[in-house]
């Protein structure tokens, strides 16, 4: 691999010191940005970096795909008397929960990248503190739209058809993204709250599983003993893959979308400064 | 910077963190004045980094006060962030992304648009002999590039104020002197920089004034002259013929420079430590010194007259080595000794 090997300062070019002095002489300063074009210059950055590292989509197109043709094998003769039928109920379901699932891979991100020197450098910016957190977020949006794609496009394969048509499965992806980024802000809390990415991963799996499949994603909730029904009918994820399943059915369920933005507003409520609480201290 | 002429560029009073139990920075009284190279002096774990940390308002402090140029590094955090900027002792540039992208990245951070900000990173890549390296990805830089793209991410708005972190910590020689050729570049245009390091060459070579700094607390400040002239005018050593007459010579050299004279581990070597009290230059008080030993009969095989070094001026200070800050590479310490080595 002698093409990335790092070359020494002998084979350097030297540097020049009057073209650094004329480009010093330069003070004028550009405006301050404003917070919208800071966050997205950060989103650019995540996305400069699932460009250099292709392989982190993985967990966005080979998971989801597996989730899908696993539950849907699994339990569909069982649950509604074909793999066919079953599609039908449990696909916006399971996008929900494999793109909610996909969130936790930001705290462990965020505990990776804010170990790095570059992070103080940013640190020491004079632009809207949150924008680095947001930008993340935005860069994991695209992350969360290419598992939706690849899970409509597998399960069209599979026979699921959607009667909200073309507008109800974006509506309903869009709402799922707009959840999806509320939610994260629990896992940058965690990342940088916890020392180890392992730690914001095991924690992160405590909080996520329960979470997901204690809801309405497999099953009918009227099934279930009345305590956890009483969890269940409450869940976040329950009111969001209710509003999600009417949105592709073509209804649009305005007290479960209403429910799923009311929670999207807690989460960034309580968890949007506890972040950045952190953050400003690290 | 002649809109900032009016007041220094740093100034602390009391300043104190603590992590735990440990007083990283214990008091310490800084003031920078403005356009000036100021050296940060001190060992690792002296507490230069988390001094550092502070002014450029990335820690709190816990105790005293800090202002660049006049404004409070909490209460006006914002007003300093503007002003100032921070080039660590790790490449603070994202490693994942290239050269070009870390530059743009930032300048448009800092406000510049697209285009502009292409520009100045492509200029920036240029004058830092980058150009070739700019579509790598930095984690590919060997560590003087490195190095490079981090001040260049420090200037892409010429900073009122650089804070430079050990910049030169792990570096070759050769990469070194680029590094000290860029921060003389910079300070040229009228910039504050606040260098900290571990290693007293780079201190001399660069900084105008020096605060020592040893477990938290500023123990000496001052020009480099004044720190020099607290330890003495310079030193003499000598090799003797013969080692039975080590303590006569010690005993004459004393008498005679009114020195510390130390026996070095070798039993032939001797160190005086020639005053700075009296009119006499060092070069006299040494050739005196060489005469009067002649005279005496004792031989003396080889000589050597050397300028006060930091290292000497921390041994004075603290008692002790500069710890870890001896260790980078045999003979450093040495190159700033200026000595002129005499047969005799």
């Amino acid at each position: 691999m002698s093409t990335v090997t790092s070359t020494e300062s002998k084979d350097l070019a030297p540097v020049s010191t009057e073209t650094l002095t004329a480009l010093l002489v330069a003070k004028e300063r550009p405006p301050r940005p404003s917070s919208l074009s800071t966050s997205l210059t950060f989103g650019w950055r995540a996305m400069l970096k699932i460009k250099h590292v292709p392989e982190q989509l993985f967990d966005v197109t080979a998971f989801p795909i597996m989730n899908l043709l696993m539950f849907t094998y699994l339990f569909g003769g069982a649950l509604a008397g074909s793999p066919d039928d079953y599609i039908q109920f449990v696909l916006p379901g399971i996008l929900v929960m494999s793109v909610v699932m996909i969130t936790m891979y930001t705290g462990v991100s965020v505990n990776i990248d804010i170990e790095k020197g570059v992070f103080d450098r940013f640190r020491s910016l004079p632009i809207w503190r949150p924008s680095a957190m947001v930008g993340y977020l935005l860069g994991d949006a695209l992350r969360y739209t290419i598992a939706s794609v690849v899970m409509l496009a597998m399960g069209l394969l599979l026979g699921y058809r959607a009667d909200g048509g073309f507008v109800g499965v974006v509506a309903g992806i869009a709402l799922l993204l707009v959840f999806s980024f509320a939610f994260s802000w629990i896992w940058t809390m965690f990342g940088l709250m916890l020392r180890t990415e392992k730690s914001v991963m095991s924690v992160s799996m405590m909080v996520i599983f329960p979470l997901t499949f204690l809801s309405n994603v497999f099953v009918d909730p009227r099934t279930m003993p009345g305590w956890l029904q009483a969890f269940v009918n409450n869940s976040p994820v329950t009111h969001l893959a209710s509003a999600v399943r009417g949105l592709m059915a073509g209804d649009w369920p305005a007290d479960e979308i209403a429910w799923t933005l009311g929670w999207s507003g807690l989460f960034v409520v309580v968890f949007g400064p506890v972040t950045m609480r952190l953050y400003n201290r690290k | 910077m002649s809109t900032h002429s009016s007041g220094p560029a740093i100034e602390t009073v009391g300043l104190v963190k603590t992590f735990g139990e440990t007083r990283a920075v214990d008091g310490v009284d800084l003031t920078v004045p403005a356009g000036t190279v100021y050296g940060v002096l001190g060992p690792n774990g002296a507490g230069k980094t988390t001094t550092v940390k502070m002014l450029a308002t990335l820690l709190r402090p816990d105790g005293g006060e800090a202002r660049v140029f006049g404004h409070d590094v909490v209460h006006e955090a914002d007003e300093v962030r503007g002003r100032v900027s921070l080039t660590g002792q790790y490449a603070s540039v994202d490693e994942d992304l290239t050269g070009t992208e870390n530059l743009i990245l930032l300048a448009r951070l800092l406000g510049h648009r697209k285009p502009t900000a292409r520009t100045r990173a492509a200029q920036l890549l240029e004058a830092f002999g980058l150009t070739e390296a700019a579509g790598k990805q930095v984690k590919h830089y060997s560590g003087g590039m490195r190095r490079r793209i981090d001040i260049a991410a420090s200037i892409l708005n010429t900073p009122d104020l650089l804070f430079l972190d050990e910049p030169t910590t792990g570096l070759d020689p050769r990469s070194r002197n680029q590094v000290w050729d860029i921060v003389r570049a910079v300070v040229a245009q009228g910039t504050t920089v606040l260098l900290t390091t571990q290693y007293l060459d780079e201190a001399d070579q660069l900084a105008s004034r020096i605060a020592v700094i040893d477990r938290g607390r500023v123990i000496a400040e001052g020009t480099k002259g004044e720190l020099k002239a607290s330890v003495g005018a310079g030193s003499v050593h000598l090799r003797l013929r013969d080692a039975d007459r080590r303590p006569e010579a010690e005993r004459l050299l004393r008498e005679l420079l009114v020195a510390e004279v130390q026996p070095e581990p070798d039993p032939v070597a001797l160190t005086a430590r020639l005053s700075a009290a009296t009119s006499d230059s060092a070069a006299e008080q040494a050739a005196r010194a060489l005469g009067e030993l002649t005279r005496a009969g004792i031989t003396v095989d080889n000589f050597s007259l050397g300028q006060p070094s930091l290292d000497e001026v921390f041994m004075a200070l603290t008692g002790r080595e500069a710890g870890p800050a001896t260790g980078r590479d045999a003979g450093t310490d040495t190159d700033t000794d200026a000595k002129d080595e005499v047969a005799a």
